[in-house]
């Protein structure tokens, strides 16, 4: 008996409705901190609370449904090529959050990402990277003057 | 009568030739953005919308225009020669698409796409032109309680009604409106799940959300998996031109996909799918040729591809005269509106018609551009499909990033990014729906404003909702599309235990 309601149960969809609970309770959470703020009808909480229960629901549903049929079954995923490519967007965000600026994470993300998805030339990847990230920043810099992120190497331009 | 005099002051706006200019540079991004696979035109529209910026609101909009087909017109391309549609609405495409490119006629499919998008975009846009005039003019009498009615309604049909899965669809608006909460609150002032995080407050930008689920969410989920089955392009052989036979066989389904693409997209309600699975159906059914039906049969790709173009110039019907969006694309669209402080609805045609049947008349010389410019170009973007695909998802995820921190120089905003692309990884991997998770972003402030705008007007009494007839059979509408698919469902097995 046990062992095949074990079997039926799928795990994504219970992973799945936890998450939502818990987004419902910090919506609810978080509406409960603000003052209501109208003098007619609803205040800005209303629409936090209803969807802190839309959140709620939907929850239990994934529960009743990982106890049915589940989630749709994924095939199996090449964990190690998708570490790469979010390794390579942290890696962006590290350099711009520290000073590296944009042309060094535009750099390391195109090259990682091409590794991720089975190039071995890694220090050809390097050099195109390098190149799109510069003509991406100049081209931002000089003809539709939005500024990107600036570390020491934009700062030579 | 109105609407030629108007339309025709659009084509004196649309032909000034710094405007043609933007309209073609807008549709060759737009194609060269559209070509490349995984990028259907929601993305393409999200990742070119910071390239505007810095234009002027006319120019930008008409440049958006050309982009828009563009990345249409591009998407079909991809679906024909690679198979892999970049959204759903080409999935149809691909079904017989593919097969006739496989078969050495990709050159005829493609044809077939490009000139039945040019006939559908035509007449759709025709529609356009008359339709919105009318609808904002019933909608100058609508109230807030409408809006909120109509947005519910959208909400309803593009998550739970069109979608695989009533629940999984739903959870991803539900997400959706979760990140339109964030940041301050327009009545108020009162900031709402922001955490305390300063850049919070401003709240979620839908370019942000979408090109984190659409683009890093797809090189992410391809990334996992493209060592199990890695895509190659087929290359056009022989003539790309169709045979006098051909074009016997596509004309007719052009016309009829315009017929389900254009009324169903002019609806509030969304799904660009079903008139591409509807025209397929039918033309399978009408065919002289039914035995080529699933090996390549051209009134298969001439059909869907008529009907998608039709209902995607349908949604600009909602989009322009409402201000609501009903599918992915037409939320960015009315987020690159909203950057210019434009409000679309019916004040926007009183306010500014330069500005919309600029655009009207713009969508008109995009689709002449298209056939003129892309026919003799097709090897050109045929060509870059045969990028390496390292490189390809190298460039989309430095492109992706590009129009973020151009929008928002800050390693937060990066951030934000790269955990909407984790989160759009884990939905494709389970099947959750992107689309609603997008318009319930952009549509969510604006129906909590609406329901407000309501209450305070009716002293706080929520009947109000319920006793204008507007509001009323719109909701009565949304609770039937809601409780659709269930009854559905249920039947189908009830049908099946009878058997």
């Amino acid at each position: 008996m046990t062992t095949s309601k074990l079997r039926s149960f799928d795990r994504p969809a219970a992973v799945v409705g936890v998450l939502l609970l818990a987004v419902a309770a910090v919506t609810a959470f978080d509406a409960s901190r603000m003052s209501k703020g109208a003098l007619y009808g609803i205040g800005p909480t209303a629409f936090p609370n209803v969807l802190a229960v839309f959140f709620a629901g939907l929850g239990l549903a994934h529960f009743v449904i990982a106890f049915k049929d589940g989630l749709p079954k994924p095939d199996e995923a090449d964990w190690t090529a998708f570490a790469w490519v979010s390794g390579a967007l942290l890696a962006l965000i590290a350099s711009v959050a520290a000073g590296g600026g944009f042309i060094l994470g535009a750099t390391l993300l195109f090259a990682m990402t091409a590794r991720a998805f089975g190039r071995r030339a890694f220090l050809k990847d390097v050099l195109i990277g390098f190149v799109i990230g510069l003509l991406v920043f100049l081209l931002f810099n000089n003809l539709l003057s939005l500024t990107l992120p600036q570390g020491p190497l934009e700062r030579l331009l | 009568m109105d609407s030629f005099f108007a339309l025709g002051h659009g084509f004196l706006v649309a032909l000034e030739p710094s405007n043609l200019l933007f309209a073609t540079v807008g549709v060759l991004l737009g194609t060269l953005v559209g070509v490349l696979p995984g990028i259907g035109p929601a993305l393409t529209v999200a990742l070119l919308l910071p390239v505007t910026f810095k234009l002027d609101p006319g120019g930008s909009i008409i440049m958006f225009a050309g982009i828009y087909y563009g990345g249409m017109y591009g998407g079909s391309t991809t679906s024909i020669l690679l198979n892999t549609p970049g959204e759903s609405a080409s999935v149809v495409t691909a079904l017989e698409g593919n097969k006739m490119a496989r078969s050495g006629r990709g050159g005829p499919a493609l044809a077939t796409a490009a000139i039945g998008s040019f006939v559908a975009g035509t007449i759709a846009t025709v529609g356009l032109a008359f339709l919105a005039p009318l609808l904002v003019k019933i909608a100058v009498g609508f109230g807030p309680w409408d809006y909120f009615a109509l947005m519910v309604l959208a909400f309803v049909t593009v998550a739970a009604t069109f979608g695989s899965s009533p629940l999984r669809g739903l959870t991803s608006l539900a997400f959706g409106l979760l990140l339109g909460l964030m940041g301050i609150d327009q009545l108020t002032g009162q900031a709402r799940m922001t955490f305390g995080v300063p850049q919070l407050l401003d709240g979620i930008e839908v370019t942000t959300l979408a090109v984190g689920l659409f683009a890093i969410g797809e090189a992410l989920f391809v990334a996992s998996r493209h060592l199990h089955n890695p895509e190659k392009p087929i290359p056009i052989k022989g003539s790309l031109w169709m045979t006098r036979e051909d074009w016997k066989r596509s004309w007719k389904p052009w016309l009829r996909g315009v017929g389900f693409g254009f009324p169903i997209g002019a609806l509030p309600a969304g799904g660009a799918e079903i008139p591409t699975f509807l025209s397929y159906a039918t033309e399978r059914k009408l065919t002289k040729h039914p035995e080529e039906f699933g090996m390549g049969a051209i009134e298969g790709v001439a059909g869907p591809e008529a009907a998608n173009n039709a209902s995607a110039a349908g949604t600009l019907v909602p989009l322009l005269t409402l201000g609501l969006p009903t599918s992915a694309t037409a939320a960015i669209m009315l987020a690159g509106f909203q950057q210019y402080g434009l409000q679309p609805g019916p004040l926007l045609f009183a306010n500014s018609p330069d500005l919309v049947w600029g655009l009207i008349a713009s969508l008109f010389i995009a689709n002449v551009m298209l056939v003129i410019l892309n026919l003799p170009l097709i090897g050109l973007w045929v060509r870059l499909l045969a990028i390496p695909m390292p490189w390809l998802y190298a460039g989309i995820l430095v492109f992706a990033a590009m129009g973020t921190v151009a929008a928002n120089p800050s390693a937060v905003e990066l951030a934000i990014l790269v955990v909407f692309g984790f989160i759009g990884f884990f939905m494709r991997r389970y099947d959750y729906p992107i689309a609603p998770a997008v318009v319930g972003l952009i549509l969510g402030p604006m129906a909590d404003a609406q329901l407000r705008r309501s209450l305070q007007m009716s002293l706080g009494d929520p009947m109000i909702l319920l006793e204008n007839p507007g509001s009323a059979t719109l909701l009565g509408i949304a609770v039937l599309a809601l409780l659709a698919p269930f009854v559905l469902k249920g039947l189908e097995r009830f049908q099946m235990q009878e058997d």
